[in-house]
């Protein structure tokens, strides 16, 4: 349909990275600043929202902010793909953001100001990768990315925050410029354009172990994604305060890497041509052992943070997974997972901080008989990982059960124990946490009179942890709109 | 009239200040700021109106006094030196706003003697880039290294051995290019850059003089650029000259030096010449520059001190644009001359932030650096900005000159300096986040989760007129990124045509 253009994209990502200057400018001032926040928040979401009729009536806007190569500008353009990640990203912000403020305030938090103007920028950038309309703007707005959440990762003053930040920006980095950059270069040589197109840019001509490679690079390169054995980063982020956690772990970062890499599957490579080397079965497999791994790992883990992560890194493996099987309810699942999972892990991180602020318990060993205590914040948990375990009535079921179509769709029965395989051990390792919170005694220590003092969250953790929960339920019935994006994103 | 010699204004300003500068300044130390100030202003506006004549109207060559060519001088206005003309007008007077107050910093009182040797070094490079006779050529270059000599010397502590050990390094790079010029002049009976290679095209026998000729040439320029392994002199040379020197004299020497190169390559030999008779040849400076980059990439790791890692930094990114010229496509060449634009930027950029840090607190040792982002955060915030166009992240103007040099090495096929560009950006992003790391984190000492009151750091920034060409060269680098495909477009393809 009609390709609108207008300059209405430039604006959604910028507000935020210009809104980063009064949050800058507001130090002295808290309430304002948090004010700030919320009020760029609430005007993403609306540029955002304005955009979405045009794009369900499959039309799209475009903008080009500068030609800087020959045939390749610096481009944002909104199809259905970007806008589906862009919706998921911009409406969880604004409640991580409302999150991020209780959060912050209980425990008084240091550089508050750094972290909300970091903030900014990360969603500002999250929204540049979800609105690329080609590689090279795709590789500038996730390299901004990477940068801006460096300071909310390094952000508690310890050696364990200088240790991570480091291994954050070494993965991260390491894989963008050593792998990715060379990789569209050697695209640019092939092909002389970096746009994404629907049915990909690479025509069947090319030279197989050429595009092996490419297929190589972009998959491992993309290490927000997860995809092992660039995967060591997710679990030390963790040391980041919890709303970081939950956002950029859980939607925004990780997203961005899932995102770029299905991007380039379905809008650079195209399925018919992946298909046609015999690429998909190179991404399913890479996908498979990291799902199953980090399920494995996850069962060890007694920090619930890193449980949590090792659980992202397994469920974005998910995304790719659907994306390799190159059948059509393989892909529709794969990228519909982006949205289920975004909802179901924030209210999971969520649930993670939400803990901390009110028992400062980290453990799950520790956390017996908490659910008595805090029976929202644990019964929000509960909805979260059934969503990310797969079972209904919540958003998860939909995606998984399109990944488990797709499997069958392809004849792919490897994947398809893989995927039943996986959703076991996520039952594994998530409903002990629920069982024991809710029907376990606390023992020991955590029996004492000061664990009769726990209560539930603060406020403005609680709201945001509702609101998602009942999103991800929400999604089970209603998910036409996410739907109708990801066909719209799949098959135009 | 004044349109067809507005350049030699442009290169006359500064020299002609130079000497009031000495003068009225022994009288009162007021007149050398506005004098400065004015005639690099003037530079600068006139080097704009010169482009723009030369994007306009085409290029055109100048004969200086009168005296025709090939007796006389003739200098040669093309896109590519009338954007050297405005780059180099552009960072001297960026540089010279920080250098006045470094300046009466560290060298108090002598700021006429340091100012009229900084004007004159600037003339030179003017007419450096301008310039289309190979001797007068070797005249400017000495007349900018010889000021170079004596800024660096004005510095303390080992800066008189530094530019002494400078001086004869430069000196015999400059006596190899004197040589090689002559050589040429004994070939070929002229001076004049294109009378040489008409010359030189139309010679029956002399094959090895010639490449005699060009050998010394080329070595001597890679002296005078510290190319890899003739870089010796650089580290010292720069880390130990006053800042206000070295704001100036980091951005620019090279990468002017770096130009002459393609000047002498491109319009005194062809080439046919450098590329096809002696294909070797090429392949050998490209392995070399990938060489140069990654042993000056891995050198700046063992430094401890911010100033020092730059200049090594410097020597790896003179292998960038001499591997790029050497690749022998236009995509290389197109890098590489982008790259001389970017490079100039991007170290004006860092040692000028250098130059702040060390107004404020007195070293640049990582010692300190310590919780920089607190104390300078404006200081800090563009040199985060120049730290990324040195590890070449979109959309500072670092990205661009990489992309069209990974691009031109991938179509040469010589994965080898692909292999080192990489690499070196991956070096480059490790130095830079050390240096970010412990700017970031206050103290050493772990504060753990209960500590959370917030320690007023007092922000003490540098002053304003050390922060403002700071501040402005910061925003430059992203512009002149996202204008990388104007300047490409309108400025460098013109000149390839008449240079392949």
């Amino acid at each position: 349909m009609e390709n609108v253009y207008s300059i209405w994209p430039l604006a959604a990502v910028l507000i935020s990275l210009l809104g980063a200057i009064p949050i800058l400018l507001s130090d002295r001032t808290p309430n304002i600043r948090e004010g700030w926040t919320i009020v760029i928040a609430v005007g993403k979401v609306w540029l955002i929202a304005a955009m979405l009729p045009t794009v369900l009536a499959g039309g799209s806007f475009e903008f080009t902010i500068a030609q800087v190569l020959p045939g390749v500008p610096i481009q944002l353009r909104v199809d259905a793909m970007g806008m589906f990640f862009a919706l998921i990203a911009s409406f969880l912000w604004l409640f991580t953001s409302i999150y991020s403020i209780g959060y912050m305030r209980a425990l008084e938090e240091h550089d508050q100001t750094r972290y909300f103007a970091s903030f900014a920028v990360a969603i500002s950038a999250t929204i540049g990768v979800a609105f690329a309309a080609n590689l090279l703007t795709l590789y500038l707005f996730y390299e901004i990315l990477s940068l801006s959440t460096y300071p909310l990762v390094a952000h508690e003053r310890n050696a364990e925050a200088k240790a991570s930040g480091r291994k954050y920006l070494t993965y991260i980095l390491g894989t963008s410029i050593g792998l990715v950059l060379p990789a569209m270069v050697i695209l640019y040589s092939l092909t002389g354009t970096l746009d994404f197109k629907s049915g990909g840019i690479i025509g069947t001509g090319c030279n197989a172990q050429v595009i092996t490679l490419l297929v190589v690079l972009f998959v491992f390169g993309f290490a927000k994604a997860g995809i092992m054995p660039f995967h060591a980063w997710l679990p030390a982020a963790m040391v980041a305060p919890t709303p970081v956690s939950s956002f950029l772990h859980g939607v925004a970062v990780v997203k961005a890497g899932a995102f770029s890499i299905l991007r380039v599957i379905f809008h650079i490579f195209g399925p018919e041509q992946l298909q046609y080397f015999n690429l998909g079965t190179f991404i399913t497999t890479v996908a498979s052992i990291t799902i199953i791994v980090a399920s494995l790992v996850a069962l060890t883990q007694d920090n619930l943070k890193r449980r949590l992560a090792y659980s992202t890194i397994g469920q974005l493996s998910y995304m790719v997974l659907g994306a390799g099987m190159l059948s059509a309810a393989g892909m529709t699942g794969g990228l519909l997972h982006i949205g289920m999972h975004a909802f179901g892990k924030i209210t999971l991180f969520f649930c993670a901080g939400a803990i901390y602020v009110a028992s400062k318990k980290k453990y799950i060993s520790e956390m017996d008989g908490l659910g008595r205590r805090m029976p929202i914040t644990f019964g929000a948990f509960f909805l979260g990982s059934m969503s990310i375990i797969g079972l209904p009535p919540l958003g998860g079921f939909i995606s998984k059960w399109n990944l488990v179509i797709g499997s069958v769709q392809g004849n792919q029965i490897p994947l398809l124990i893989v995927l039943l395989v996986s959703s076991l051990l996520n039952a594994a390792y998530f409903l002990p946490i629920v069982y024991r919170a809710f029907f376990a005694v606390p023992q020991g220590e955590a029996a004492t009179e000061e664990a009769v003092k726990i209560q539930e969250a603060p406020l403005l953790c609680l709201i945001p942890i509702c609101v998602t929960a009942i999103g991800s339920v929400a999604l089970f019935f209603y998910p036409d709109i996410f739907l109708r994006l990801v066909q719209l994103a799949l098959f135009p | 009239m004044i349109k067809q010699n507005l350049h030699m204004f442009v290169m006359a300003a500064p020299l002609l200040c130079a000497f009031a500068v000495n003068l009225l300044g022994r009288l009162s130390r007021a007149w050398v700021a506005p004098l400065v100030l004015g005639a690099l202003g003037f530079s600068t506006y006139g080097a704009i109106f010169v482009l723009q004549e030369v994007l306009t109207n085409g290029s055109f060559r100048y004969v200086v006094g009168n005296w025709t060519a090939p007796y006389g001088i003739e200098l040669v206005l093309d896109p590519l030196s009338a954007m050297m003309l405005l780059l180099v007008s552009t960072v001297a007077f960026l540089a010279s706003i920080s250098a006045l107050k470094s300046v009466s910093q560290e060298l108090p009182g002598r700021e006429h003697f340091f100012f009229t040797l900084f004007l004159i070094l600037i003339a030179g490079l003017n007419g450096l880039v301008m310039t289309a006779d190979a001797f007068n050529l070797y005249v400017l270059l000495e007349i900018t290294s010889i000021t170079t000599y004596g800024l660096i010397g004005m510095g303390s502590g080992r800066a008189p051995l530094s530019s002494f050990n400078y001086i004869i390094m430069g000196s015999i790079g400059a006596c190899f290019y004197l040589l090689g010029v002559g050589y040429l002049y004994i070939l070929t009976g002229s001076l004049n850059m294109a009378d040489i290679s008409t010359i030189l095209g139309g010679l029956q026998g002399g094959n090895v003089a010639t490449a005699t000729a060009f050998a010394f040439l080329m070595v001597g320029l890679w002296v005078k650029m510290a190319f890899f392994p003739l870089h010796g002199w650089l580290p010292n040379a720069y880390s130990h000259a006053p800042s206000g020197a070295g704001v100036m004299i980091a951005p620019l020497m090279t990468k002017v030096t770096v130009y002459l190169m393609i000047r002498v390559m491109f319009s005194i030999f062809s080439p046919e010449f450098e590329f096809v008779r002696h294909a070797g040849v090429q392949n050998l400076i490209v392995w070399v520059s990938a060489i140069a980059i990654i042993c000056a990439s891995l050198l700046a790791f063992s430094q401890r001190d911010l100033k020092r890692m730059l200049t090594y930094i410097i020597v790896a990114e003179v292998g960038y644009m001499v591997g790029g010229v050497w690749l022998a496509n236009t995509t290389g060449l197109s890098g590489a001359i982008l790259h001389i634009v970017n490079d100039a930027l991007m170290t004006l950029c860092l040692f000028l932030a250098a130059s702040a840090i060390a107004y404020r607190t007195g070293g640049l040792s990582f010692e300190h650096l310590r919780g920089l982002y607190r104390k300078m955060p404006v200081t800090m915030a563009a040199f985060t900005i120049g730290a990324f166009a040195m590890i070449g992240v979109p959309p500072t103007c670092g990205f661009f000159s990489k992309w069209y040099l990974i691009l031109g090495g991938a179509e040469a096929g010589h994965w080898e300096f692909v292999a080192a560009l990489v690499l070196s950006s991956l070096v480059n992003a490790i130095l830079f986040f050390r240096i970010i790391e412990i700017a970031f984190y206050p103290t050493e000492e772990s504060h753990g989760h209960g500590h959370h009151e917030q320690e007023k750091v007092k922000v003490q920034e540098a002053p304003l007129m050390l922060l403002n060409p700071l501040v402005i060269t910061a925003v430059l680098l992203i512009v002149v990124g996202l204008s990388s495909g104007t300047i490409v477009n309108d400025v460098i393809r013109v000149v390839l045509p008449d240079l392949f």
